[in-house]
């Protein structure tokens, strides 16, 4: 059910949602482009809903309040900008290990070191193909708008716990900054009940709930990776989400997430305009990628183009998904550069139209 | 009849024994595993402190009652597996972060009792600013701190606890001050900040000592109710594997060589 109407900042949209979303614990440490998201919680939350809102020393602390609040079955986030959130790292490998379900938030700035404040993409590979060590996954939930950075709050929490696995939502800077129209949900009241697997004290009528990360029998250990691994084909069958616009007849399509699939979509009219046809392909969730949604799509197009905020992340994946059917091509920026529209439309006219006819 | 019949024959009769009237009555009985203590043999090598410690907590917290409103984590260290002795709900933390862990824990749940088992490396190296910052914010919860001056799980590194002169794998010849720094007292420390409520040394080296770490446990969680701020207790321990002594020796060596530089006592009380 939506309700209000507002002009927002997607930092701070973000923030309201965690709060209607019936949040019961934010961890997090300023950095630019995201401390709204701490600034507009310590104002708001905790008076409003009574939740937890607590600076940490650093994103190492953070991550392991997340991970201590969230293994008692509440409703737990922390959000931060890429230097944090690799810092983050090693606590989010002992979360999806421990099966523990949260919601983290990356709005990405460019990298690497301590790069720019400005808007970035280049934490594609560190958000969807693990950033931490060993095997595992964290569903990453891409938003386009700041009515999605609203939307993806709730449904990140819905997935966390439906899969007992940490999600993250991969925006960036601009996202994080401009304001646009965005309608809020209604509140949700707090959780009450605990998880029948939290640790929250043990009763007489059930086992000790212990969160671990540890087996020191390698037979033991590789079960529990199975499991994690059919944790998460289970999640590829299910949860991938992609747009596509304009793809109905288009001869290119650009394939980009968050921010730039608008910039390209705006990139796409313009083709339009000099006789082009061209869509654009959105995944929505970048991990678990839309595979082969792309791959049904590359037997009625002549080629695909991958625009990303990096040097080519996003695009390996592409190809993956594309398999060889059509070509791709990539076209990046980076240090917090944002590609127009316009040079986009060139750059496939260059790499693929040009090439192709 | 051989050696092997007679055991067999022992053996029978011993449970005869038991079957009949039996030697376990209520009056007979001396010592019992504490409920709160799961019945799983315990890894630690012979001799160590960390049995020690994991007994009395688990005494106390059958003692007190409350089992089912108690969250413990564990840490990185020797003491890895204490979620499987200690029959509670408990959190495993990466190495150092396991204030950061209680943390979060004790804000969504301030109602429980929380309390952290770490060692000296995952305490007052790693995790140093974990500690100080909780023990800073006045966390609600208890800490407590193993100090064995030693990397216990790592096959005996120094630790930040090292003594000058006293050798590791890592300080072959010695801990040397000029190029290695010197043994931190992280207890006298966070004395000092105004967010600890109740800090105390003690040790599990002698009957004595076991009985006044086990008070200090009882009495950190006594505290935790009144939610004046973080207790921190230090029980100073061995090592016998990597100190490479027996289980004597090393107890003896800690009160010859560790007490009097980590001494015993209260470093902070309760002003009430
Ligand atoms: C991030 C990280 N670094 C290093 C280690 C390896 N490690 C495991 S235990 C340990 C030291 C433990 O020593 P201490 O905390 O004193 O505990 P003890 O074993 O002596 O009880 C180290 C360095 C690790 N597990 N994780
Ligand atoms: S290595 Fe040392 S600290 Fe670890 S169990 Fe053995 S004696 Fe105890
Ligand atoms: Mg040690």
């Amino acid at each position: 059910m939506k309700k209000e109407l507002k002009l927002m900042k997607g930092n701070e949209a973000l923030a309201e949602a965690a709060i209607l979303a019936g949040c019961d614990a934010y961890f997090g440490y300023p950095i630019t482009p995201q401390s709204e998201v701490l600034e507009y919680l310590s104002n708001e939350a905790t008076k409003r809903t009574g939740m937890v809102v607590l600076q940490a020393e650093s994103e190492v602390a953070s991550i392991n309040m997340v991970y201590g609040a969230a293994g008692t079955g509440k409703r737990v986030m922390t959000s931060s900008s890429s230097p944090g959130m690799s810092l983050m790292q090693e606590g989010i490998s002992y979360i999806a290990c421990g099966e523990v379900p949260c919601l983290l938030v990356n709005v990405q700035r460019g990298g690497p070191g301590l790069g720019t404040i400005q808007p970035g993409q280049a934490d594609y590979f560190q958000a969807v193909k693990g950033g931490g060590h060993g095997d595992y996954k964290v569903l990453t939930l891409a938003p386009s708008t700041v009515q999605e950075m609203v939307d993806f709050v709730g449904l990140g929490f819905d997935l966390a716990f439906k899969y007992r696995n940490p999600v993250m939502i991969l925006t960036d800077g601009a996202l994080g900054q401009m304001m646009e129209k965005v309608l809020l949900p209604e509140q949700k009241p707090r959780k009450t009940e605990y998880e029948p697997w939290g640790s929250t004290g043990k009763t007489p009528d059930r086992e000790r709930n212990i969160i671990y990360t540890l087996s020191l029998q390698a037979d033991v250990m590789e079960k529990w990776n199975q499991r994690l691994q059919a944790k998460y084909r289970e999640i590829e069958a299910n949860e991938v989400r992609s747009e596509m616009i304009d793809c109905e007849g288009a001869d290119y399509v650009l394939v980009a997430y968050g921010l730039v699939a608008r910039i390209c979509q705006k990139a796409a009219h313009l083709a339009a305009e000099k006789g082009i046809k061209v869509g654009v392909f959105r995944p929505v969730t970048l991990y678990p990628f839309p595979y082969a949604d792309l791959n049904k799509l590359a037997d009625n197009v002549k080629g695909f183009m991958s625009v990303e905020m990096n040097a080519g992340q996003m695009v390996e994946d592409v190809r993956l998904g594309v398999n060889g059917k059509k070509p791709v091509e990539f076209h990046g920026r980076q240090g917090g550069i944002i590609p127009s529209p316009e040079e986009i439309l060139a750059k496939l006219e260059e790499k693929l139209v040009g090439e192709l006819v | 009849m051989n050696e092997k019949t007679m055991t067999v024959e022992d053996d029978l009769h011993f449970e005869q024994m038991i079957a009949e009237e039996s030697v376990c009555t209520k009056e007979n009985l001396v010592y019992e595993r504490p409920e709160t203590l799961t019945d799983a043999t315990m890894h630690y090598c012979p001799g160590c402190g960390h049995g020690v410690a994991h007994r009395i907590i688990a005494e106390v917290i059958s003692e007190l009652d409350i089992q089912k409103d108690t969250v413990g984590v564990a840490p990185v260290g020797c003491s890895v597996l204490a979620y499987n002795y200690l029959n509670i709900d408990m959190n495993g933390a990466a190495h150092g972060r396991a204030a950061a862990v209680a943390t979060g824990i004790k804000r969504v749940l301030p109602d429980k009792y929380v309390f952290s088992y770490q060692g000296d490396g995952d305490l007052a190296a790693i995790g140093t600013g974990e500690t100080i910052h909780a023990c800073n914010r006045g966390e609600n919860f208890l800490i407590i701190f193993i100090n064995n001056g030693i990397y216990g799980m790592t096959g005996g590194q120094m630790a930040p606890t090292t003594l000058v002169g006293m050798k590791s794998t890592t300080s072959p010849l010695g801990r040397d001050v000029a190029t290695m720094g010197n043994p931190l007292k992280i207890t006298e420390l966070v004395a000092q900040l105004p967010g600890t409520y109740y800090v105390t040394r003690t040790a599990v080296n002698s009957p004595v000592n076991v009985r006044k770490a086990k008070a200090a446990i009882k009495k950190s969680f006594e505290y935790q109710k009144l939610n004046k701020g973080l207790c921190f207790v230090e029980i100073v321990t061995n090592c016998p594997s990597n100190w490479k002594m027996t289980p004597v020796q090393s107890n003896k060596w800690l009160e010859e060589n560790m007490l009097p530089f980590y001494p015993l006592g209260d470093i902070k009380k309760p002003s009430n």
